[in-house]
């Protein structure tokens, strides 16, 4: 009976060793095929999944793997030599750039709004928010949607007095980096109290996690506000607050009020920019870019040509995704730029 | 036997084998070469693979341990009794995640105990197949083929599906949760905030997430543990004492609360401390649940947060001075989980040791 066992356990181990030989030879057949992996933000996941669908559609020898684990784990496996691209909401400083050895391209292939959603039962049918009122809705200072603050800017219409409970991000992400550097932006209260991060110290609120959290939280609870990516409120059919811009209009977010504020701002030679407060009278007042980050020095050839090309194609066919998956078309003189940087790669 | 004399006993087998053989008639014959050795590499495999487990373990704890170092060092006691987790000014205070986390745990055990006892007393005393026999009798059916499995079926089906509560995943109770329970409590919540909101429990209107619907939620969680060891606790008080116990002239009622409860009383205790250690280490509902919001505050109704959803909420994204804070907390969790199970396991044997001479 032992023996039995036993030998059963031998042929087991002998099995499994022959399987992991037969792996190892699959990986060697598939060596002609171009395997990219990248690493990076939830933001842009969506439209980079679709642009590396339908690029593998054309080019069947090229699949690229893309895991949206968040900016910052973008950003450290990136660093650490462990992918061959990452992307990040935030684009690397100074000091990130200068640890990586093989020298870094930082390209910016896609733009986007935050917007604030809202559950107010009983409340009007469009919500306009003020500097003032938003900022002091997530510093805790406004409890109550019948706040005259609020209602200052909505032109008296009638607000219900549901308390607010503001619903934030529970894991760091760029999306709140860029809605906390904004709120920075404009008010010194807040930069002096949460500041701008990936994950802030939130004075209220309930969080939740991803744009998903965020959004089920709002819906289930009387009295939301959070913030979540506009992409995904329009997916998901969630109302859109009016904000108060630079220029003290109030505007809806849409792709139009989105590339005002992208033309507001000139990308300077390293493709860095940040809008935390987009001036302009049409001008959305949250918007970003999200990069991709490359290397300039790719170990292998047909990488570095691989991921030109994958660049190249989200520049140009991509873009035309951007709008219905609710992401800013990148400006054509963006596009040119970008184009240009991207020819550093090698 | 020990290792040693193992050894001693497996040369002397050997030589044994390697001796004059006996008739070929015979029907017992001595192990071949082969079949020793066999066992011998089965025997020593068995015991690699347990010690590697023992060894991962503390491998784990002393990983884990070294990358939490600096923190520990830097932070020190304080970041078990301060309460602001901030990344961007490098403070990180880990009190509201303990409580949160005892809160929640304690209060969902309390929840599931209830009805985990409940259950464990329903299923071992067969009041269900008794029912169902009285109600056969009357209809004439109690000796019928298929009538009569029915009571010890329904029995079976009512087991199995308490214990299958144990495989959702728990990512499905958390979804659950946020869509089902929370539009369920919030009416009484509003109620009772509003009407006895001067009691610390309810003083808070009820922020959607939070610990009311996280504990709720643990409780379902931890219902299939409590219920199946309580249960096995309970069918193990010998038929002596029951039978004693009715003898005596016990109802049904006393003899279940005055003699097989307390008979059984140290398992059913176990059976809550490994509850316990399951509520203290969920994730994935209390992330969704609990609201992740650093505050402390008796109410129900409050959000709240756990060292696990901490834990999942910051990893993906944290730097090298946060990582190190979350190790710590990791460590905390990790001793939290680590006493209560190690109490669970002791009343367990405990139980065991008091029941033998009964048996």
């Amino acid at each position: 009976m032992k023996t039995t066992v036993g030998i059963f356990l031998s042929v087991a181990l002998l099995l499994c060793a022959s399987f992991a030989m037969r792996d190892q030879a699959d990986v060697a057949v598939a060596a002609d095929n171009v395997t990219l992996q990248g690493t990076g933000a939830t933001f842009p996941a969506p439209l980079y999944q679709k642009w590396f669908a339908e690029y593998n559609k054309l080019h069947p020898d090229v699949q690229v793997n893309y895991q949206a684990l968040g900016s910052g784990a973008g950003v450290k496996q990136f660093q650490q030599g462990l992918v061959n691209f990452g992307a990040s909401d935030a684009a690397m400083t100074d000091d990130e750039i200068k640890a990586v050895k093989d020298g870094v391209v930082l390209l910016p292939m896609t733009a986007g709004s935050i917007v604030l959603s809202y559950n107010i039962p009983g409340g009007p049918a469009e919500v306009k928010l003020s500097r003032e009122a938003y900022v002091g809705i997530f510093m805790g200072k406004i409890s109550s949607w019948d706040d005259p603050i609020i209602a200052k800017a909505n032109g008296g219409a009638k607000f219900p007095a549901t308390k607010i409970t503001v619903v934030t991000r529970s894991d760091g992400s760029g999306t709140t980096y860029v809605f906390t550097t904004h709120l920075s932006a404009i008010s010194p209260e807040w930069k002096a109290g949460p500041g701008a991060g990936k994950s802030v110290n939130f004075p209220v609120g309930v969080a939740g996690k991803g744009n998903p959290g965020v959004t089920a939280l709002i819906k289930q609870t009387p009295g939301a506000i959070g913030y979540v990516e506009y992409g995904y409120a329009l997916q998901t059919k969630m109302p859109m607050a009016v904000l108060e811009n630079h220029d003290g209009k109030y505007v809806k977010a849409d792709l139009a009020s989105g590339q005002h504020a992208l033309a507001t701002v000139e990308l300077p030679e390293n493709l860095r920019a940040w809008i935390p407060d987009p001036q302009g009278a049409d001008a959305y007042p949250i918007v970003t870019y999200t990069w991709l980050l490359c290397y300039k020095k790719y170990q292998d050839p047909k990488i570095a040509e691989t991921m030109k090309a994958l660049v190249t194609y989200g520049l140009s066919e991509g873009q035309k995704d951007s709008e219905a998956l609710g992401y800013i078309p990148l400006p054509s003189n963006v596009v040119d730029k970008v184009k240009k940087a991207a020819d550093q790669i090698s | 036997m020990s290792l040693a004399e193992a050894e001693v006993a497996d040369d002397i087998t050997i030589g044994d084998a390697a001796g004059p053989t006996t008739g070929a008639t015979e029907i017992s014959q001595p192990p071949s070469r082969l079949e020793i050795y066999g066992d011998r590499a089965f025997r020593r495999s068995t015991l690699i693979i347990a010690w590697f487990i023992v060894a991962l373990m503390f491998w784990l704890v002393f990983s884990i341990g070294r990358q939490a170092m600096p923190a520990v060092q830097t932070y020190g006691l304080r970041f078990l009794t301060t309460s602001t987790w901030d990344a961007n000014k490098a403070q990180f205070g880990i009190l509201p995640a303990i409580t949160g986390t005892i809160y929640s745990s304690v209060l969902g055990l309390f929840i599931g105990t209830i009805f985990g006892l409940a259950i464990a007393i329903f299923l071992s005393e067969g009041f269900l197949a008794t029912a169902i026999e009285a109600l056969l009798k009357i209809v004439h059916l109690e000796d019928k083929r298929p009538w009569a499995s029915i009571p010890d079926r329904l029995e079976d089906f009512l087991k199995i599906t308490v214990e299958l509560l144990a495989a959702v995943p728990s990512v499905v109770y958390g979804l659950w949760g946020i869509f089902v329970v929370i539009p369920l409590v919030r009416p009484a919540a509003d109620w009772l905030y509003g009407h006895l909101g001067w009691i610390p429990i309810f003083g808070t209107p009820l922020s959607g997430p939070g610990l009311l619907p996280a504990s709720i939620v643990l409780a379902i969680m931890v219902l299939p543990t409590i219920s199946a060891i309580s249960r096995d606790a309970l069918v193990a008080v010998p038929p002596k004492m029951r039978e004693a116990a009715f003898g005596m002239g016990a109802t049904r009622w006393e003899a279940i609360l005055a003699v097989f409860v307390p008979t059984a009383a140290t398992g059913i205790f176990g059976a809550v401390i490994l509850g316990f250690g399951r509520a203290l280490g969920e994730t994935m509902a209390l992330a969704m649940l609990a609201g992740n919001a650093n505050v402390i505050s008796w109410s129900l109704f409050s959000p709240a947060n756990t060292l696990a959803a901490l834990l999942a909420n910051h990893f993906p994204e944290a730097d090298r001075i946060e990582v190190g804070a979350l190790m710590y907390a990791a460590l905390v969790l990790l001793a939290i989980t680590l006493v209560v199970n190690v109490i669970g396991t002791l009343i367990l044997q405990r139980a065991d040791a008091s029941l033998k001479g009964l048996r």
